[in-house]
């Protein structure tokens, strides 16, 4: 498989920012918190060209960090993501222009002073992609290609809906004309109604311009609508990752199983109310993490093995990749 | 059927502001027997958390009850005083919203909280108001109650959070509860265990719920009836089943089919086009003809709702997707 997009062992920690005070509190003993976050834990991924890899998990779990990393906006601890051989970072500084990101909350990611016109033009102007002459027309190119009426340039955020902040948020990543797309729960803000628009456009958008993608989101049921692969994180390590018609089907972690199973689906032919299963207990805090599997307090196939050794990442079939010591039987019992 | 718990007609609930007569609520009606859940489904400006205020009389200033009446066991809440209707709040009637930080004072402890909402009602010893408060907080699936009522908020998990509020809204057990996206906030698997929750307590103390939610998926695991708001009124309602399986109203229709779920992978959604309506400015006739593809010049008119068997809708040009569902 040829890689396009890699991700090597990518880790990133949060440490406590600490005030000189308080680290000679700490060194007298008084309790000042020191422990780091594990927000991202050794994760290597390669994501072919054209391809969109779907990031799932549950708030806390690092795929936002994840996004991030991959995107040029945060410096990994260690590890590196490189874009066709060439790094997106050097000590710490984002070097390429070759991947651009989708934030979730088009309010918050607009700058409200700033006509949605110049905000688009901005990135291209800096980076010659386009001149100030040129600009406008530039722009229209790309407001057309969003589905939005180039007049509108001249407008600020508040006079669009959240549907069309979401467009102009597109329109602005792709004007840097990127090559890889993060996209990070692009369509959570959005009514259903606009969400249905919002999904059409990325999909007609990502096969036109054969973009490779990265979309994260926490809804289940979108991610497998618009992904290739999928990849399942839970505290910081990815469980799970394979096509996402297979790993859906048959899910080769616990957690994976047991996140689909909590999703509540609209089931249409039953006139019983449908029962779900239900995941025990809540994700641990990532300050302390479980020891081992970080997933075996939670799990139904958890054994002794579990708790005392991490399971490392082996591959299942094909493409597809668990972190499980007992795979085998939960896909035994996915397939039953 | 018995007497409704809960029963609401023609409820207008407008808001008076210097750009003009917001409609948030124009006509909604609806009823609701002991332990019964109904879903609110609606998209954001709909109405749906207005509906739900206005049923508390949690509507403040310039927005007001124009007219329409809320029947809670007989009694009509919108002629109440104000100190009559907070003698109601929290006993007969409680609220769950979104958001369980906001709820919930972060400078008391969860136990001096759930004290104030029960003092608020009965006369208690310290004793038993602890033992009553504990003995909810295990019913919502807290565990070690007692320990944990010396506990503040931000002591808990968002899911443990929204769990104290359900249970405070439960203390007086009271005849009906108002959730407003209660899980919205939460993650899945632990949405998952609250909305299986609350449909054992529903079933179990014979409390009836309005469940607010914009995810249809979320609201048929859990209602036995839904209601669809669309720009202040309510569009289509019957039970759960029928209505997903068979809609009428071409919104309902449009909703389900533009779920991701409902194409294959990859395939373009069905949309819907356009935008929900502002509210200041609504066509005149169905609000929702000039985003729906069955209007023809009939929908220049305002259409009431057509009754049939349990369920209804407001529609002149109805769907008719299957020929006939089998009882």
């Amino acid at each position: 498989m040829s890689s396009f997009l890699s991700i090597d062992n990518v880790s990133r920690l949060f440490g406590p920012n600490l005030t000189t005070g308080e680290k000679i509190a700490a060194k007298l003993g008084s309790k000042v918190e020191t422990r780091s976050v594990r927000a991202v834990s050794d994760v290597s991924l390669s994501v072919r060209k054209g391809e969109t890899l779907g990031l799932v998990g549950e708030s806390g779990c690092g795929k936002s960090t994840l996004g991030r990393l991959i995107a040029g906006i945060l410096p990994p601890t260690s590890g590196s993501v490189t874009i066709d051989g060439k790094p997106v970072m050097e000590s710490g500084t984002k070097v390429t222009t070759r991947v651009q990101t989708v934030f979730q909350d088009p309010f918050a990611s607009l700058d409200p002073r700033m006509k949605v016109g110049d905000t688009v033009a901005e990135g291209p102007i800096a980076h010659g992609l386009t001149t100030k002459g040129a600009a406008r027309d530039y722009v229209a190119g790309w407001f057309e290609r969003v589905g939005l009426d180039p007049v509108w340039a001249d407008r600020y955020p508040h006079q669009f809906s959240g549907g069309q902040r979401q467009r102009i948020a597109i329109a602005r990543a792709l004007a840097m004309q990127p090559d890889v797309l993060i996209c990070d729960e692009p369509v959570a803000s959005l009514d259903v109604s606009i969400q249905a628009q919002i999904i059409n456009l990325f999909l007609e958008l990502t096969r036109d311009l054969e973009l490779t993608c990265v979309f994260i989101s926490h809804d289940l049921s979108v991610v497998q609508h618009v992904s290739d692969r999928v990849a399942v994180m839970y505290l910081g390590r990815i469980v799970e990752l394979g096509p996402v018609a297979e790993v859906f089907g048959t899910p080769a972690h616990p957690y994976t199983s047991a996140l689909f199973g909590s999703v509540p689906k609209l089931v249409l032919d039953a006139d019983e109310l449908v029962h779900f299963e239900t995941i025990d207990g809540e994700v641990p805090s990532p300050l302390s993490p479980p020891s081992g599997c970080y997933y075996h307090p939670r799990c139904p196939l958890a054994s002794a093995q579990c708790s005392a050794q991490q399971p490392a990442t082996q591959p299942v079939a094909e493409l597809r990749a668990v972190a499980c010591h007992h795979f085998e039987q939960q896909l035994a019992k996915a397939s039953a | 059927m018995s007497d409704p718990v809960l029963s609401v007609k023609d409820l207008k609930t407008h808001f008076f502001t210097r750009a003009g007569v917001v409609k948030a609520v124009d006509g909604v009606s609806f009823d609701l027997a002991e332990g019964e859940i109904m879903g609110l489904v609606g998209e954001s400006g709909s109405g749906k958390t207005v509906t739900g205020f206005s049923l508390l009389g949690l509507v403040d200033a310039p927005g007001r009850i124009v007219s329409g009446s809320v029947r809670l066991k007989g009694t009509e809440l919108t002629a109440l005083t104000d100190s009559e209707l907070r003698s109601r709040r929290g006993h007969d009637i409680s609220m769950i919203f979104q958001d369980p930080i906001a709820t919930l004072n972060p400078m008391l402890t969860i136990g001096q909280q759930m004290r104030m909402a029960i003092d608020a009602h009965e006369r208690l010893s310290a004793r038993a108001a602890e033992s009553r408060a504990a003995e909810l907080l295990t019913q919502v699936g807290i565990p070690s109650a007692k320990e944990r009522l010396r506990a503040y908020p931000h002591e808990f998990s968002g899911g443990m959070r929204q769990r104290v509020a359900i249970a405070i809204a439960l203390l007086h057990r009271p005849a009906v509860i108002v959730a407003d996206e209660p899980t919205t906030a939460l993650d899945v698997s632990i949405q998952a265990q609250i909305l299986f929750q609350m449909r054992d307590l529903a079933r179990e103390t014979g409390t009836a719920m309005v469940w607010i939610s914009h995810d249809l998926a979320v609201v048929s695991s859990l209602a036995s009836k839904l209601a669809v708001m669309y720009a202040g009124r309510i569009v289509e309602q019957g039970p759960t089943a029928t209505l997903l399986r068979d809609p009428r109203h071409p919104y309902t229709a449009g909703l389900i089919a533009s779920l991701p779920a409902m194409a294959a992978p990859g395939t373009p959604l069905t949309q819907i086009p356009g935008t929900t309506p502002s509210l200041l400015s609504l066509p005149a006739g169905c609000p929702f003809a000039p985003r729906c593809d069955r209007a023809t010049d009939l929908c220049k008119a305002d259409p009431d709702m057509t009754h049939q068997d349990n369920r209804g809708w407001r529609c002149f040009h109805p769907v008719t997707r299957t020929a006939e569902v089998p009882a």
